[in-house]
């Protein structure tokens, strides 16, 4: 398994795909923190403070999430569209340990990302900039460390759907639909059973781990656990069908 | 031990049958041409017995066991499908480097391949920006990786200039002399009639035949003898079955020593005696002439 996982971070490693959506996913958290956070310091009225600073200093996490979400599309999608996956599973015949591979470095290349990017985000934002906030304060690492969990949960789904669907544009469309899109249009549904498809679908459920819905029954923890159940679902969906279908 | 042995190999999709009741053997020390027009089910075939495609009926071994079973393929099994599947974002050594590390192979044979194929000094240069002998080459080092005693190369030659195909054909000569199986696919037979010991011929996905090169020219059409007699008239009423053509005989089902004893005997002087044998391509026309996908 150590060998599969070696070739997979030479992989990743290696096409510059993989470094402009990272650098992308970074420039946005940032970016967005110091955008924010600039306007509020030059606007009237009081400025956040605490937890709520450190909200406003990850806002970028939305599009963020996007940008994460393609590479983990691209990391195994562009292995059908070149046609490599054939060499790929003629050097591995067994095709989950080449899931399990990619899926392991994807995890670990994207969490240091997204901690390191996250942390920058709100140090940029709230402490340098607003200066109301301070990592200490009560809250504040939860959510900087539920933001970089929510982010690699955001990309593993891409790569969930790069191996269901096997095609770049489709999946990429498919992941905005469904921690984008659909998300909100799904409050529109009818009922009690309508309002709990709405608290608990994908990143509804997900971000209660950032920003509580104080309406979602879902605890942080419960609704990151959601999230990363969709996640599993679509993975051992994209795992039987990998193994059965032709390369 | 045979190399690879398919059994009754059938894959179908939905009603279209792409391979039906294929059963050959490839043997180690000989280059086995797997010949047989466009669309025959050549690389299809080639995707059972590498486990990408899974048969629909039958079964494909390689040295024994399905592919899937093989622990480090890579060191039993190299192959070269399409020279172009690769990354194109990728650097030679960083596309060969991955593949050697899923099979446990030293990076040290990454640079030996890379210098056996001549791209040693382009190792550093994206895979996107090569021409298609430059790609042909790469895959051929990919192939080669895990020093492995059998081969597969599917089409190798196709769109490659004459220095190419040369290089392709001694390598595989080569490896064949070195004990190796190799069996290389093609829809050409004159590629063929240079490199292959053995053939396995199909039409249409089905076996027409699985022979050695010498039985298969033999078998589909007979030789003729051509002689040539400034007393021609008089040899053609001597040899039964003789075609008298303006300058020579053509005679067929006669050996040349026959003819040559029986105007020996009747004193006719011959200027030519000679069998000849119908050409690769010829024979190779007749056998699949039925079983064009799409004929002209």
């Amino acid at each position: 398994m150590m060998d599969v996982i070696r070739s997979e971070w030479t992989k990743i490693r290696s096409v510059r795909s993989t470094m402009w959506t990272l650098a992308c996913a970074g420039l946005l958290l940032i970016g967005f923190s110091i955008l924010l956070t600039v306007s509020i310091a030059n606007s009237a009225g009081e400025p956040p403070t605490g937890i709520e600073a450190a909200r406003v200093t990850l806002s970028g996490t939305l599009f963020a999430q996007l940008a994460l979400a393609t590479f983990g599309v691209l990391v195994i999608s562009s292995e059908y569209r070149t046609g490599s996956i054939r060499t790929t599973f003629m050097a591995v015949p067994q095709r989950l340990r080449v899931l399990s591979a990619k899926i392991v470095v994807f995890t670990v290349v994207t969490l240091v990302v997204s901690a390191v990017s996250a942390l920058a985000a709100f140090l940029v934002g709230g402490p340098l900039i607003l200066g109301t906030a301070a990592l200490g304060d009560p809250g504040v690492a939860q959510v900087v460390v539920g933001t970089s969990l929510y982010l690699t949960a955001s990309g593993l789904f891409g790569l969930a759907l790069g191996a269901l669907i096997r095609h770049t544009p489709g999946a990429v469309v498919s992941v905005i639909a469904l921690i984008l899109v659909l998300p909100q249009v799904t409050s529109m549904l009818p009922g009690d059973l309508g309002r709990t498809v709405h608290h608990h679908f994908t990143s509804n459920a997900g971000l209660q781990v950032i920003a509580p819905n104080p309406d979602n029954p879902l605890g942080p923890w419960s609704g990151y656990g959601v999230y990363l159940a969709w996640i599993a679902v679509t993975l051992v969906v994209a795992a039987v069908l990998m193994r059965r279908r032709d390369a | 031990m045979t190399a690879i042995r398919a059994t009754n190999l059938s894959k179908h999709y939905g009603k279209t049958a792409a391979v039906t009741d294929l059963s050959f053997d490839v043997e180690p020390g000989q280059v086995t041409g797997f010949l047989g027009p466009n669309g025959a089910g050549k690389s299809t075939t080639m995707r059972m017995i590498l486990g990408l495609d899974r048969p629909t009926g039958g079964g494909v071994l390689v040295d024994g066991k399905p592919y899937g079973e093989l622990r480090h393929p890579l060191r039993k099994v190299g192959a070269l499908l399409d020279a172009k599947a690769v990354h194109g974002g990728r650097s030679a050594r960083n596309h060969l480097l991955a593949i050697a590390q899923s099979n446990a192979i030293p990076a040290a044979r990454v640079e030996e391949v890379l210098e056996l194929v001549g791209l040693s000094t382009v190792a550093k240069r994206r895979i996107g920006g090569f021409s298609l002998g430059m790609s042909q080459r790469l895959g051929i080092a990919a192939a080669l990786l895990g020093d492995p005693e059998i081969l597969l190369f599917d089409e190798p030659v196709n769109g490659l200039d004459p220095d190419g195909i040369l290089w392709i054909r001694t390598l595989m000569r080569k490896l064949a002399a070195d004990g190796r199986a190799v069996f290389v696919s093609s829809h050409l037979m004159s590629e063929m009639a240079q490199t292959a010991d053995h053939l396995v011929v199909i039409g249409k996905g089905r076996l027409i035949a699985d022979t050695s090169v010498q039985e298969f020219i033999g078998r589909s059409s007979q030789g003729y003898v051509r002689v040539r007699s400034p007393r021609l008239a008089e040899v053609a009423e001597l040899i039964k079955g003789a075609e008298l053509h303006p300058d020579h005989l053509r005679v067929t089902g006669v050996e040349p020593l026959e003819i040559g004893t029986a105007t020996a005997r009747a004193g006719l002087p011959l200027e030519e005696l000679t069998f000849v044998r119908p050409s690769l391509e010829a024979a190779y026309m007749e056998l699949t002439k039925d079983s064009l996908e799409f004929s002209s």
